[in-house]
């Protein structure tokens, strides 16, 4: 199984990435990925400027990679990319991208779902977003912690 | 003689800063209950969780000259 778990405080390119990814495995019949990046319209309408993820250097790239070799045990894989950004980005940017590869499809898009689901509410992440020149921390969603319990 | 305390997310702006040097003490309780009240009772919440050294932690632990305490509240990532 091929694991490449990175956090990243730079820019990345998504699109390459996983180009990347998929080029070194081409026994996989399946690849699924989720991009998740900064939406341009806030609450109410605003025009969010600019969202920043702070981490924790001794929690969050362990726990991600944790988070990793859990989905990798739970599903048969042949390969797991997950990247996460933390930094300050503006509307548009990538923040998070995963990919599982498969034999087969249906293992792809659990292990995805799954991994996304526990960066979401369970990884060493803090968010917060610039509108209307005022920063204001986000607080985890009830519909993040629902997701979380679909998995058991 | 001192220890590390970080705060993350929200809990930066309760208390003023990301991270700041107290003088010592002998548990986690104690060097919370050394700092200003107000800033004590949102650490005390229920939600919030702490690591020692990038190790996370249940309850009062003791601490040690040099220990960093994190205080960690409910995640947003993705």
């Amino acid at each position: 199984m091929i694991g490449d778990v990175r956090l990243l405080t730079l820019p990345f390119d998504a699109a390459e990435e996983l180009g990347t990814f998929t080029q070194r495995l081409p026994q996989a019949g399946g690849i699924v990925s989720f991009l998740g990046q900064v939406r341009a319209g806030g609450p109410e309408g605003a025009e969010v400027e600019a969202l920043e993820l702070r981490h924790y250097d001794p929690l969050t790239l362990p726990a991600m990679t944790a988070l990793a070799a859990r989905v990798a045990g739970r599903w048969t894989l042949d390969g797991l990319l997950i990247l996460h950004r933390s930094g300050t980005m503006g509307p548009g940017e990538p923040i998070v991208l995963v990919a599982a590869a498969a034999r087969h499809r249906r293992d792809a898009f659990a292990a995805a779902d799954f991994a996304m689901d526990h960066l979401k509410s369970e990884s060493w992440f803090w968010k917060r977003e610039k509108v209307a020149g005022a920063w204001r921390w986000i607080e985890p969603r009830d519909q993040d912690i629902e997701d979380l319990a679909r998995w058991g | 003689m001192a220890i590390t305390l970080v705060f993350l997310g929200r809990l930066e702006d309760a208390a003023g800063s990301g991270s700041r040097e107290v003088p010592a003490a002998a548990s986690l309780g104690q060097a919370i209950g050394a700092l200003d009240p107000d800033l004590a009772d949102v650490l005390r919440g229920p939600r919030i969780r702490c690591a020692v050294n990038g190790t996370l932690v249940q309850g009062d632990v003791p601490l040690r000259n040099g220990d960093e305490v994190a205080f960690l509240p409910p995640v947003s990532g993705g």
